[in-house]
């Protein structure tokens, strides 16, 4: 055994750890490129929607219960707020779905009465129901993370797709093939 | 000109008040338990639980309402006696692994648990091969010089 000939034995796998260090920060490099998921997404989709009862939002219309989406057909759950304005936005598309004949039950987040009966009445009410959560409580339990975000009810009561984000005029289409979906 | 003024005016005097909510805080979102014990294990939940709205922060540092209603669920929640793991079993079953700073080993994390140590393990044999090559070399030499 000489000291020359050893080194040129192991060349090839010495390389091993240079490579694979420069693997991984090409691959952080690219990472950095890519654009990031900005939205967490619920993992309730595919499971049963979670027991609750929340009182009335405003007047105009009863609260809501998981109970209300039992029974015969799929149904959207929209989770707005007053507040948010891209629950402006996505107003006009709620109301081309009702007209389609879907039923709509809203879920208001942190909400003051006087400012949801505002709302609706400058932007339309597309709900058949609306529920005050003032803490979030219910908005938590679908694993849902902001507002506005729409979920489609199966006729069985699972939860069976997510619509993070206002739903604009291309969405319709896509809400109403997962409602189909979901008879 | 006065009443485009105003309007202006009115128009930024009601700005401030889109976008974010008016409605106070959830009871136990910056309340403490009254029980030290209690607020110590909700305290350590809350540091290793993700804000959902400003994702690198934990709720226990965030001011953002849906952190602080998250607090008021770790909160409510130890109170009413469920362990803090149970608590981040309920939020993981919503928003997934992602919502929890404490790595867990599952389906995907195992490589990052296995990996590492079979790497120790791997220097570990080239070590004692090593130290036990170059003492049967002494030896050797030993020998020969003898």
């Amino acid at each position: 055994m000489n000291a020359s000939g050893t080194p040129s034995r192991l060349r090839w796998w010495m390389w091993l750890p240079l490579a694979l260090f420069a693997f991984f920060a090409g691959l952080a490099g690219y990472m950095l490129t890519q654009e990031k998921e900005q939205f967490v997404k619920s993992t309730m989709v595919g499971k049963p929607l979670p027991a609750f009862a929340l009182p009335p939002a405003f007047e105009g219309r009863p609260g809501a219960a998981n109970t209300d989406f039992q029974g015969g057909k799929p149904r959207l759950l929209n989770i707005w707020a007053s507040w948010c304005l891209p629950c402006i936005a996505e107003a006009p598309q709620l109301e081309a779905l009702k007209a389609q004949g879907v039923e709509i039950i809203g879920i208001a987040i942190r909400d003051r009465p006087e400012d949801v009966a505002r709302f609706l009445e400058r932007h339309g009410n597309p709900y058949t129901r609306i529920g005050a959560d003032e803490i979030s409580a219910v908005q938590l339990e679908l694993g849902s993370s902001g507002v506005p975000e729409t979920f489609v009810i199966g006729a069985d009561g699972t939860i069976r797709y997510q619509h993070i984000g206002d739903i604009r005029p291309e969405h319709v289409a896509l809400l109403k093939a997962e409602l189909e979906k979901a008879q | 000109m006065i009443r485009a003024l105003a309007v202006l005016l009115l128009a930024m005097l009601s700005l401030p008040a889109a976008g974010q909510d008016a409605l106070p805080p959830a009871p136990y979102a910056y309340t403490q338990l009254e029980d030290p014990a209690l607020e110590a294990k909700a305290t350590a939940l809350m540091h290793t639980l993700r804000c959902l709205k400003c994702q690198s922060q934990s709720i226990a540092d965030s001011d953002a309402p849906m952190a602080g209603d998250m607090r008021h669920q770790v909160r409510s929640r130890i109170l009413a006696g469920e362990e803090p793991e149970a608590v981040r079993a309920w939020l993981i079953e919503r928003y997934g692994d992602y919502v929890s700073y404490s790595p867990e080993v599952s389906q995907t994390t195992w490589p990052l648990f296995v990996v590492p140590a079979l790497l120790a393990l791997g220097a570990l044999l080239v070590l004692v091969r090593r130290l036990g090559r170059s003492r049967a070399d002494e030896t050797a030499a030993e020998g020969d010089a003898a």
